[in-house]
């Protein structure tokens, strides 16, 4: 909403500059955006008469005009124009000026004769023909206006006005008016607001409103009020400069005067006004309606709109002339030939106005204020305001008689008063009279101990909607900070917030760093990463930006595969990076999905499988976690299928980890092996055992033996690692592999070599102990698997 | 054999002195112990011929046997101690490093800045007694809008332009969703933030993005007014930007609560004289919050007339990009590691 201050000031008289007063209308919760004086940019322009007008002898196009600008003696300019006469008055940049692009005019020489100024057009004023519809656009602008000549050109074309520009909230359309927000400020000021009602004289000729037309509302849920007037004898033509400039510095092109009166009421009592030229009115009939299915119209911005039954419309006799709160149909346009016109002020139901503008995909000034509830007490004194400017123009005869079908009036709210409670909830001390005062400021009714807001605060219902308005009058910023005293409560992370805060930090430890990526992704990522089919079922986005961000992920190694990738593109030499967030999946016969945490790690550079082994390794070793198996993957599409591992635990996965398939490294176009681990948190959530019990310190010194085998390549490390611990029996605390190894003399075989710690709680073990440890495990070996000690 | 003796302690003192100044000291130490203390040494063959002595003498001799060989071995000792010090001198010298060469370390990496400053904020809320909160993103249009008095084709749903599933399932637009989750789940007192992720349908550019993070907080207790609404959101912003910080409170409009407010925090960066990052303001926009609208608490079966409550939200991106002076929202999510490791 754009507030012209001289228009605010026909109704409120409020002495603060364009900043003080934005800054008080901002703490009483009218948000401002910003202000500008309009005429601030343009300097040194003023009115000057065309004295002598000659050729310049060096130029064919060029003119030298001599000017009186009301000093001692006349400036030469020299000018381009053509459209100029001796005994013009026209706008002149002095020496020295301004205009509103920033342009500075300065004296100088045009085909060396001096020239002191400028003459200026209505564009280089910042000005269109819609301003000053009798000015040439393409010539300088002759003035056809009430001036004196040296006149600043500001006063003389009213462009100094401050216009603010405010952010009204959805639960004050009575706001988006002047009328309104001089109410505000009133009340921000302590001051009075003059709100005179209109007044129309009336043509007084016998002639009635009756004989031209007939309104009939069938819907009075969504029309709960409908307002006509009848205008006859209408004169279009350009609307008079005051009302033109108000309705410029609004941000509104004047067109016609009927038209600039249905914006100028529109704009001062934020009530949308429509006119419809009568002699279109099939039958002199108004009908307000639902459409019916599939019923057509072509709105006044020539495109065809296809309508429903849910949506209102305004009919005659025959068809629709317009659709409620929207938009006016074509067909009843007024245009220079109007002779009658009929004004509509009426109150529709806002949800319904709201559907219909966004069914039919057209969202309009009036739309856009219906849709937030307007007040029906409104649509009488705006149509009244739109004839008194009628005749104020002299546009029209007013035709006598009122056509008002209102409906079932709106109860008013009451609400108890209790100054106390109020200042109990508020924490403030604030006088029960200033309250009082405050309510008349604001035109709330108070009457033995009740509050009765007027019709147009549809927004204020209980006991917190009065504080508010209380408290954003006597000031926000008065309200004393404090402590609540309350029952005492411990804060802290619960035991999942707790440990995922860890394997952040065990991860971010090995040298990760933590990325966030966008939970929507496109279904093509997918495929990227050779997801088969059945796992890419995802919740999809009805209405995506784009195709992009259009399905709700199931897995979160793709985005962090990108942001790799993007990585590697700026030439970073080592890169690791995890993503701890959730993934969402569908759950059959179920509206929403799984959100369920998930770990994904992918690098490179930062060392190879195993490294990233370590890390999971690591991540379930902290969780407490010690039996699980880790087995190798061959059928994941994404990883290679030698290079990848399921960490599992009871049958399920934990993890999977691996090297990226060569066919997913091209896709991301990586130059290089990348490394990833998918770890389903929440499973690791489920199945972590943080508790931790100490067992005591051996007493006894442990020995040990190292062993290295002979075995089949094929041979895994985890299952000859599992088959000692099998064989060793309960001696055995710890076996690690310390070497793999393999040759030309090895052939289709290796060696790896085993170091394997024993120790008894009751004694210090003998070698002999020893030895018989290693040859259980050696039998069992050579039984199981045929391997022997290589020598 | 008394001459013997004193001849004998006289020498042994003179070779000491002498080899103190031998290239190989402690070689030199090593034969010296041998050639006067050890068992061949000619102090022990002098001793032997202490059974030819009258027993008159032998005590006597005995008695200077010992002086002597104490003797040799006080000074013995005395040297083997000095050319150790040396010794470990000269070493220390030798070990000497460049302690200007660079460190060593395996490099740490990094919480991402969304995270360090949620980390950061649910902290300070912890030690106000808060719990923190999880809640769907993918959601039921009733918990993001219905429930919090934003009824279908409410005009507030056009500030939150949605993503929908269907009719009745979303993309949350705001974590105030959870509010209405932790009421129905509690009794007051509640005292809880919750962070996390919503969408919005705003195109990417170098202040939106549809996805962002935003953390509410909720308290409803007996007797809680809008003084404490300010108070703990001046304690939280003195926790965040500094102990001068200060709040100012605009009226607003947000229809789950009653009365909304838009909170400023004075600038950081200037302290409120006005810079480039507050533009000029001395202010910066950084909260909504409000007194819980009683019909939120009706809905959620809790008595507006025996209870009341304030909510809050902020947007951690909002935090983020001014604490660190970051002018472009793209950046958090590039991920970009010459990026990410400046936190």
């Amino acid at each position: 909403m754009v507030l012209s201050m001289k228009w605010l000031s026909d109704y409120v008289k409020v002495d603060a500059s364009p900043k003080d007063f934005s800054d008080r209308m901002t703490a009483t919760g009218s948000k401002v955006e910003g202000f500008e004086d309009l005429g601030e940019k343009i300097k040194n322009v003023v009115v000057g008469k065309i004295l002598q007008i000659e050729k310049h002898p060096d130029s064919d196009h060029l003119q030298i005009c001599q000017m009186d600008l009301g000093e001692e003696a006349p400036v030469q300019i020299i000018t381009g124009a053509q459209n100029i006469s001796v005994g013009d008055l026209v706008p002149v940049a002095k020496h020295d000026s301004y205009l509103p692009d920033g342009t500075h005019i300065k004296a100088g020489k045009l085909r060396g004769l001096p020239s002191n100024g400028m003459l200026c057009s209505l564009g280089e004023l910042g000005l269109t023909a819609h301003d000053f519809p009798y000015a040439d656009e393409d010539g300088i602008f002759i003035l056809n206006e009430e001036c004196t000549i040296g006149q600043d050109i500001k006063e003389v074309l009213d462009l100094n006005d401050v216009v603010v520009e405010f952010e009204i909230t959805p639960n004050r359309p009575d706001c988006l008016s002047v009328i309104g927000l001089a109410r505000e400020a009133a009340a921000s000021y302590n001051t009075p607001l003059k709100l005179d009602a209109p007044k129309v004289k009336g043509a007084g000729d016998g002639d009635k409103i009756e004989n031209y037309v007939s309104v009939e509302v069938l819907d009075t849920e969504l029309c709960p009020r409908y307002t006509a007037r009848v205008v006859k004898n209408i004169k279009i033509g350009p609307s008079p400069k005051w009302l033109r400039t108000r309705l410029r510095n609004s941000g509104i092109r004047p067109i016609n005067n009927i038209v600039d009166i249905t914006n100028y009421v529109c704009l001062e009592y934020g009530q949308p006004m429509h006119a419809f030229d009568h002699s279109y009115l099939a039958g002199g009939k108004i009908v307000v309606r639902r459409a019916g299915e599939n019923e057509k119209i072509t709105t006044l911005d020539d495109v065809e709109r296809q309508l429903n039954d849910k949506m209102l419309v305004i009919a005659d006799a025959e068809k629709a002339v317009g659709i409620a709160g929207v938009m006016g149909g074509q067909n009843s346009e007024i245009n220079e030939n109007t002779k009658t016109i009929v004004f509509e002020s009426a109150n529709f139901y806002g949800p319904s106005i709201r559907t219909t503008a966004r069914g039919v995909g057209l969202r309009t000034e009036a739309s856009g204020r219906y849709e937030k509830g307007l007040d029906p007490e409104n649509t009488l004194p705006a149509i009244e305001r739109a004839c008194e400017l009628i005749e104020m123009l002299g546009a029209g005869d007013v035709v006598d008689g009122i056509i008002d079908i209102y409906g079932k009036k709106q109860p008013q709210a009451e609400i108890a008063f209790d100054a106390g409670k109020i200042n109990k909830f508020l924490g403030t001390d604030i006088p029960e009279q200033f309250m009082l005062d405050t309510f008349k400021l604001l035109d709330i009714e108070y009457k033995n101990g009740k509050l009765y807001p007027p019709s147009f605060r549809a927004d204020l219902l209980c006991m917190q909607d009065i504080a508010e308005e209380v408290v954003r009058i006597y000031g926000y910023n008065t309200i004393e900070s404090s402590k609540f005293v309350a029952e005492s409560l411990v804060g802290k992370r619960d035991d999942k917030q707790r440990y995922l805060a860890d394997i952040n930090t065990l991860l971010v430890a090995q040298g990760l760093f933590e990325v966030r990526t966008y939970s929507f992704i496109s279904p093509k990522y997918y495929e990227k990463i050779n997801l088969p089919e059945e796992k890419r079922t995802s919740v999809v986005i009805s209405n995506p930006l784009g195709e992009d961000t259009s399905i709700m992920r199931t897995t979160a190694l793709p985005g962090v595969l990108e942001a790799l990738s993007t990585n590697r593109r700026k030439r970073t030499d080592v890169c690791g990076l995890y993503e701890m967030a959730k993934i969402y999946i569908p759950v059959e016969g179920k509206d929403l999905p799984d959100e369920t945490m998930t770990t994904v790690i992918a690098c490179y550079g930062m060392g190879d499988f195993y490294n990233v082994k370590g890390y999971v390794e690591e991540i379930l070793s902290m969780s407490g976690i010690k039996k699980y198996d880790v087995c190798s993957e061959k059928n994941n599409p994404t990883y290679h299928p030698g290079r990848c591992a399921n960490f599992t635990k009871d049958d399920k996965v934990i993890a999977t980890i691996g090297q990226l398939h060569p066919e997913v490294l091209e896709k991301y176009g990586f130059d290089l092996p990348v490394y990833a681990a998918e770890i389903d948190t929440e499973y690791l959530l489920s199945i972590k055992n943080t508790v931790r019990e100490y067992k005591p310190l051996p007493k006894f010194p442990a020995i040990t033996r190292d062993l290295a085998f002979i075995c089949e390549k094929s041979l895994e490390a985890g299952t000859l690692r599992r088959a000692i611990t099998k064989y060793a029996g309960n001696l055995l605390e710890n076996v690690t592999i310390f070497d793999v190894y393999t040759d030309a003399k090895l052939g289709d075989k290796k060696s790896m070599a085993y170091s394997l710690v024993l120790r008894s709680p009751d004694k210090t073990l003998s070698d002999e102990d020893g030895d018989k440890v290693v040859k259980k495990v050696l039998s069992g070996l050579e039984r199981e698997f045929g391997i022997t000690l290589r020598s | 054999m008394k001459e013997k003796l004193q001849a004998l302690r006289a020498k042994a003192l003179d070779e000491l002195s002498a080899i103190t100044s031998s290239d190989d000291l402690s070689k030199a130490l090593e034969e010296f112990k041998v050639k006067y203390l050890g068992k061949k040494s000619e102090l022990v063959a002098v001793m032997k011929g202490m059974g030819a002595l009258s027993p008159e003498e032998r005590p006597i001799m005995g008695q200077l046997a010992n002086e002597v060989r104490g003797d040799i071995e006080a000074a013995f000792s005395e040297a083997r101690e000095k050319a150790q010090k040396a010794d470990l001198e000269r070493k220390l010298i030798e070990e000497t490093i460049d302690v200007t060469l660079p460190g060593k370390s395996s490099p740490m990496g990094r919480p991402h800045p969304i995270s360090a400053v949620q980390t950061e904020i649910e902290n300070i809320f912890i030690g106000l007694g808060f719990e923190i909160v999880d809640g769907p993103e993918v959601e039921y249009d009733y918990y993001n809008f219905t429930a919090l008095n934003i009824p279908p084709d409410h005009p507030a749903r056009d500030t939150q332009d949605t993503f929908y599933i269907n009719s009745n399932v979303l993309l949350r637009t705001q974590t105030s969703s959870v509010q209405i989750h932790a009421m129905e789940k509690k009794r007051p007192p509640i005292r809880m933030i919750s962070p996390g992720r919503v969408y919005r349908s705003d195109a990417i550019d170098a202040t939106h993005s549809p996805m962002f993070h935003q953390i509410e907080g909720l308290v409803v207790d007996k007797g809680i007014t809008m003084g404490d609404l300010k108070g703990t959101l001046e304690l939280f912003s003195q926790n965040l930007f500094g102990e001068d910080t200060k709040i100012r409170f605009r009226p607003h409009h947000f229809p789950f609560t009653e009365p909304s407010a838009e909170v400023d925090v004075s600038c950081f960066a200037c302290g409120g004289k006005g810079c480039r990052l507050c533009k000029g303001e001395g202010w910066i926009e950084i909260l909504g919050a409000g007194m819980v609208h009683p019909d939120v608490l009706r809905r959620c079966d809790i008595d507006p007339d025996e209870y009341s409550g304030f909510a809050f939200g902020l947007g951690i991106e909002r935090v983020v990009m001014k604490k660190y002076n970051i002018d472009d929202l793209r950046l958090l999510y590039e991920n970009d590691v010459r990026f990410l490791s400046q936190f």
